[in-house]
């Protein structure tokens, strides 16, 4: 190869916008060379920097077999083989989009209706993203986005639209909710340096917190995007992954009842890849209530449609009422009890995490095992957690927080055994650190614990038949 | 309660929540003659038997010739959805995101690419990047070759919708290499230099040649001393060359087409870090609705950046377990291949005769899904106004869509694309008949 390659690329293809040169992108190695297998590979690392919904599929697998007509590989489907071959209107299969609609609206309770003739298909949530992106501001021209965000957001909405990314501050004060002051000091920031401010992100459920917004907040963002005449995206990705109340608010209920915010500046983003498990399935979802944005996105779209062939099984399958019925109930059902597991095993360790209703992780307070509160700290208690611990959890400066300790930790990707070895893991690593630390500094302010420390529960519940010889800590010290 | 959109955004507030530049330009194109053809099938659909006056679909090249083949080998390959048979279970492959695609997928794919290529050229299943369509493929690799601002040199005619896939959201530029029928369209030195002298005098930096081999909308193959001089031009200039070769398995002859891998592998891959091959199976396989495409590029910066951005659009892995079934099943793909280009060949020549008898000469072809046909004796002073308002007679009169060369940026009035692979005979056999009628009429009136 000639070493003047790069000089043949364009400059979006030899910047860094991909964000694969993260230091995060180590975690995702480290598993990869040598991931866990609880008896080929007890001691590789366990995922859990990956936020996948893998607890129910059974009744999905159940429900395909069941359903061989929707399915265009077998005897029962084949006949409709040519016509869903030949499909490739922008537009989608007229029952894919209903189908969608009225999974959508299931999904919030059916308080609110969704017009198929809004939905427009992506390449998943990342095609939508990016499609809106392109759809609502020029380069140059900014978002304002809270943190901590899901670190996929800065390669989605501007690595090829060339837009950027303006943070809204949160911290744990609140347990991370944005102010209507926090907003402003935004959108002022941008003002300061010249960057047109086109629309706000939010993202509920929240990456990586597991919250859902509540009505306030949801009122106060549209009464700011409003007030401001920018727009305002909702990625509803994890909506159907809440477990427990607070329930789930869409913004499409609290536009319903705001009749003075202009309609044409909300859009929804939805995927199937985390409610129903499908990220191989690259079902992405643009919702406008914008004419023009719907027509200029379904244009788009040409760039990354859905493939007839799941349309075909997806229309088929979100219009089974009773499957869904069960679905929904049974996967809030095991993502509750998941949760939990994970989050009152920390708990008796003394590891706190944020109370969360939603989605497929917690958002973990590892800040009293920090050798500091900088990221420098938070970076290197990490690089234990993945090399000696072997887990990969993904820290909060990944996700743009403001405050170092945080990390975001996966669990509904695995069974309920490797849950228990990567607690055993957790505890080991928490204990070393106890005992270090009467020479470290005193505790800082924490966020809720939900049930106190009790060292001597510990063994009870962790069984860890895989734990390490030697602490973590004391090697990383030396 | 349904949320009614408001008819018309107020003035005060259309101006202060503008949408992006590229939301509102009209670089997709769907204004063009190209489309509105389009609109007046869907408004007026031709059925045998429901609707035999309506208009006959010849604008859309889609391949339907073959399709009994692909059901058969279903039949025979059907089973449970969830099972049996399949490289992973149901589960496995609805997790499966990995933006490298399916191992098996593109093993299938290099596979069937070296067959369509007669063995001549080997393809490496490591440098084949997946994409939901050509579209996305050319998108995709016009982001990582070309700067806004930059050009592309595209052999003209050529097809309509690189307009937006090459221009819409990339900001690059179209700078076209203006073939005629002199030579049977073919690209010329001269041509090419001329590209490049109009690009440069415009200010804008070129960075590639994309053609389309075999060719739309001329249904014909690039001759491999054509492939050569573009390849060397590729190399003098420092720039990258593109070869689009969705209808590679759309040739009538496998004799007759040369792929730009073949004249690589000559060279012993000298200058092949400059060349990317774009493939779908849209087309060859008729199966557009599954968003099928791949880059080929035997550079690997090339590779490894499209492999992240496909993350904007990748292949239903639903959809890549099935056809990495399919493709490998050598049986099926050897006599797919086989059958499916002899069968192109006779539509065509069904085609072209009727043409002929009606008095019509079309470009000599030998690929594709369609044919190049020349009405320039109809127009009297050879005005692209001519061709249009022929091409609207067509269209309300004869009840035919068909797409005009102006559509396609053809530097000569008169010619038009028409597409036979997608109906029957019978219906090929009245679009012919309606030609025929039609050219009877004109002749009588003048």
């Amino acid at each position: 190869m000639l070493t003047n390659q790069e000089q043949l690329l364009s400059k979006i293809a030899s910047n860094d916008g991909h964000g694969e040169n993260s230091a995060f992108f180590d975690g995702w190695k480290a598993y990869d060379s040598d991931p866990y297998h609880p008896t080929q590979n007890p001691n590789g690392v366990i995922q859990m920097g990956l936020a996948e919904n893998q607890l129910s599929m059974d009744l999905v697998e159940e429900w395909v077999r069941n359903n061989p007509q929707a399915s265009i590989c077998t005897p029962k489907g084949a006949s409709q083989f040519k016509d869903i071959a030949i499909y490739q209107d922008y537009h989608g299969l007229p029952e894919f989009r209903n189908a969608v609609a009225r999974f959508m609206e299931k999904v919030r309770g059916n308080r609110v209706r969704f017009d198929p003739d809004r939905i427009v298909m992506s390449g998943g949530a990342t095609g939508a993203q990016e499609t809106l992106a392109f759809c609502l501001a020029d380069p140059g021209e900014a978002l304002l986005v809270p943190t901590p965000y899901y670190p996929g957001n800065d390669r989605d909405l501007t690595w090829r639209t060339g837009i950027e990314l303006i943070p809204v501050v949160c911290d744990s004060s609140n347990d991370f909710k944005f102010t209507r002051d926090a907003l402003e000091t935004a959108f002022n920031k941008a003002q300061e340096s010249n960057t047109k401010v086109k629309g706000l992100l939010l993202n509920n459920p929240s990456n990586p917190l597991g919250t859902v917004l509540d009505r306030e907040a949801l009122s106060m963002a549209i009464n700011f995007i409003n007030d401001k005449n920018i727009h305002l995206i909702c990625d509803e990705i994890y909506s159907a992954t809440v477990f427990d109340e607070p329930g789930f608010i869409s913004i499409a209920e609290i536009l319903q009842e705001s009749p003075q915010t202009n309609p044409e500046l909300i859009h929804i983003i939805y995927s199937l890849s985390k409610d129903l498990g499908f990220p191989g399935f690259r079902v992405g979802i643009l919702y406008s209530y914008n004419d023009a944005v719907v027509s200029c996105a379904r244009k788009m779209s040409s760039f990354g449609l859905v493939s007839t062939q799941t349309q075909l099984l997806l229309a088929s399958m979100l219009s089974d009422e009773e499957f869904l019925e069960k679905f929904l109930a049974e996967s809030a059902a095991r993502l509750c009890a998941r949760r939990s597991m994970l989050c009152q095993g920390l708990a008796q360790m003394g590891v706190g995490s944020l109370k969360g209703s939603a989605g497929l992780y917690c958002w973990m307070d590892l800040r009293r095992l920090l050798k500091a509160a900088t990221f420098e700290a938070e970076m290197e208690l990490w690089r234990v957690i993945v090399n000696d611990v072997r887990i990969n959890v993904s820290p909060g400066a990944s996700f743009h927080c403001s405050e170092p300790g945080w990390f975001r930790v996966c669990f509904a990707n695995m069974d309920d055994e490797t849950m228990r070895v990567a607690l055993g893991r957790i505890s080991k690593l928490v204990m070393q650190s106890n005992k270090n630390s009467e020479s470290r500094k005193p505790c800082r302010r924490r966020s809720k614990l939900e049930i106190s420390l009790s060292f001597r529960r510990l063994d009870e519940i962790m069984m860890s038949p895989h734990s390490p010889m030697t602490s973590p800590l004391v090697r990383a010290r030396t | 309660m349904a949320i009614k959109p408001l008819k018309q955004p107020s003035s005060a507030s259309s101006a202060a929540v503008r949408l992006s530049k590229i939301a509102v330009s009209n670089t997709h194109g769907e204004d063009s003659p190209y489309f509105a053809g389009w609109k007046a099938y869907d408004e007026n659909p031709y059925d045998e038997s429901s609707n035999p006056s309506g208009v006959i679909q010849m604008g859309l090249a889609e391949n339907q010739v073959s399709f009994d083949l692909l059901e058969k080998y279903l039949e025979k390959n059907s089973s449970d959805a969830t099972s049996s048979g399949r490289v992973s279970s149901f589960r496995e492959n609805a997790l499966f995101q990995d933006y490298h695609g399916l191992l098996s997928f593109r093993k299938a794919m290099a596979s069937f690419m070296g067959k369509i290529r007669g063995g001549r050229a080997k393809f490496d299943p490591e440098r084949i990047v997946i994409t939901a369509g050509a579209t996305a493929a050319n998108e995709l690799l016009t982001f990582i070759l070309a700067d806004p601002g930059d050009a592309l040199l595209v052999p003209t005619p050529y097809y309509p919708g690189f307009d937006r896939d090459l221009r819409w959201r990339t900001g690059v530029h179209i700078v076209p290499i203006h073939c005629d029928s002199s030579n049977a369209f073919e690209i010329t030195p001269a041509a090419l230099d001329s590209a490049y002298s109009d690009a440069e005098s415009r200010g804008l930096r070129v960075r590639g040649v994309l053609i389309t081999n075999p060719s739309n909308p001329l249904g014909a193959t690039v001759k491999r001393a054509v492939l050569e001089h573009v390849l060397d031009f590729a190399s003098l200039k420092n720039i990258h060359l593109v070869s689009d070769e969705i209808y590679s398995g759309s040739a009538f002859s496998d004799a007759e087409f040369v792929s730009v891998a073949e004249v690589l592998e000559a060279r012993g891959g000298r200058g092949s870090e400059r060349c990317h091959i774009v493939y779908s199976l849209s087309k060859d396989l008729g199966l557009p609705g599954f968003r099928v495409g791949t880059i080929y590029s035997y550079n690997d910066a090339v590779v490894t950046t499209a492999r992240r951005m496909s993350s904007f659009t990748l292949i239903s892995s639903q959809t890549q377990q099935l056809l990495a079934t399919m493709l490998s099943d050598e049986e099926f793909t050897a006599g797919y291949i086989e059958t499916n280009r002899e069968r192109l060949r006779r539509r065509y020549r069904m085609i072209v005769d009727g043409l002929g008898r009606a008095g019509i000469e079309c470009l000599k072809g030998n690929a594709g899904l369609f044919c190049w046909m020349n009405l320039s004796p109809f127009l009297k002073e050879g005005t692209v106004g001519e061709e249009l308002a022929l091409w609207e007679c067509i269209l309300r009169e004869v009840k035919l869509n068909i797409s005009p060369g102006v559509s396609c940026h053809c530097a000569e009035p008169g010619w038009f694309r028409v597409c036979f692979a997608n109906m029957s005979e019978q219906t090929l056999q009245v679009a012919l008949a309606r030609i025929h009628d039609f050219v009877e009429r004109r002749r009588g009136n003048q």
